[in-house]
């Protein structure tokens, strides 16, 4: 068990008030503990902890380019293995090197089985650089490479289903989690370290600034991805469910209302066919992980 | 500024940047009403809220940004947001 009152992340960084990342990197380095090597791709969580001479991190991190976080990573796996060192390796990328640039690396990492943890924190964009799209951005999110207008509602295309993808290359383990469940977070990123083998967590971490919402706000909209199920928590092991948070299922539009980056679905006309589409994501994922309780009627 | 090998940094090197002087609301905790469940501790993108001494919780005002995570998600409502006068 490592001690989980250890800060190792420290105050400092650089990150916005509220930021879902930098909550999400406390998290897994607390369920890390101390024997942990870091490997960071660039992106938001790069730029805000270690902008040189500063580091936020208190444990051995190592920053590599965009696509090839899993590389190095595999790199060090192996150094340690020949040295017969134990220090676990763990992988904190963003959704952009994640899900578009580093796939290729990641894909090669995961085939050669590796011993190593791919976290992602999941933000829905490349927020780093100003809101770009990425593989990760939901359906209708506006972005300022997808933005929302005359012609368009945003992002034309659905999210990408990595867990899926990974959990096709024979990944032991893959989860994903959500900040506003840290207890949860925690105890799925512990497992997957001592799971052997390349396991992948995908944490939800809201942006405020990216997404449009005020900062104390980051929690509550992590809560409503789940409550409305266009998120769900879910535990894989051997490429099978076994596990996924059940909810009273509220409607989609109580998690739009709450983000800028969807107000073209309600402002200036509520556009409720793009709504629908959007309900229908949600009840196709509720069916997929079987999430929905059914209350009993009164 | 030189360069070290490896463009390395002493762990924690961050705590240099004092993040204080980002906040406009700081939150304000009430000993009356914390029932010390840790939840804001958890919840703290800076990790800066600690139990002190008196066996109370407090933010590191050196370092909190004054993000209200903590008074949103405090179950009792034990922590309020004040417009802070520099």
């Amino acid at each position: 068990m490592v001690d989980k009152t250890l800060e190792l992340f420290d105050c400092g960084h650089r990150a916005c008030g509220g930021c879902g990342a930098a909550l999400s990197a406390r998290l897994v380095t607390k369920a890390a503990g101390t024997n942990t090597i870091i490997v960071s791709s660039t992106g938001c969580m790069e730029v805000f902890s270690t902008p040189y001479p500063e580091t936020a991190w208190k444990v051995p991190w190592i920053h590599s380019l965009f696509e090839n976080a899993s590389a190095v990573a595999s790199g060090i796996e192996a150094s340690l293995k020949k040295q017969g060192r134990n220090e676990k390796v763990v992988i904190m990328a963003g959704d952009g090197a994640t899900f578009d640039i580093g796939m290729i690396c990641i894909s090669g990492a995961f085939e050669r089985g590796h011993d190593f943890t791919y976290i992602c924190y999941d933000n829905e964009a490349y927020m780093n650089t100003g809101i770009q799209r990425s593989g990760a951005t939901p359906y209708d999110a506006s972005t300022t490479t997808s933005p929302a207008g005359k012609c368009s509602f945003g992002n034309k295309r659905p999210k990408k289903d990595i867990p899926q993808i990974l959990a096709a290359h024979g990944a032991p383990y893959i989860a994903t989690a959500s900040v506003a469940y840290p207890a949860d977070l925690m105890q799925k990123v512990e497992k997957a370290i001592n799971t052997r083998g390349p396991c992948y967590v995908q944490i939800h971490a809201p942006c405020c600034t990216g997404w449009g919402f005020e900062g104390e706000q980051t929690i509550a909209v992590a809560k409503l991805a789940i409550e409305t199920g266009l998120w769900v928590n879910y535990e894989m092991v051997e490429g099978k469910v076994v596990k996924a948070k059940k909810v009273v299922r509220k409607p989609v539009e109580e998690y739009l209302k709450t983000q800028k980056r969807f107000r073209h679905l309600f402002k200036p006309t509520r556009q409720d066919a793009e709504i629908a589409v959007i309900q229908a994501m949600a009840d196709r994922n509720a069916e997929k992980y079987a999430i929905d309780i059914k209350l009993k009627k009164e | 500024m030189a360069l070290a090998v490896g463009c390395r940094a002493r762990p924690g090197k961050s705590r240099d940047n004092k993040t204080g002087s980002w906040r406009v609301f700081k939150p304000v905790f009430d000993r009356e009403k914390c029932t010390k469940c840790g939840l804001c501790m958890t919840l703290c993108p800076e990790g800066c809220i600690h139990e002190t001494e008196e066996e109370f919780v407090a933010p590191d005002y050196t370092y909190c940004k004054g993000c209200g995570i903590c008074a949103e998600e405090c179950p009792g409502e034990g922590i309020k947001m004040i417009l802070e006068e520099k």
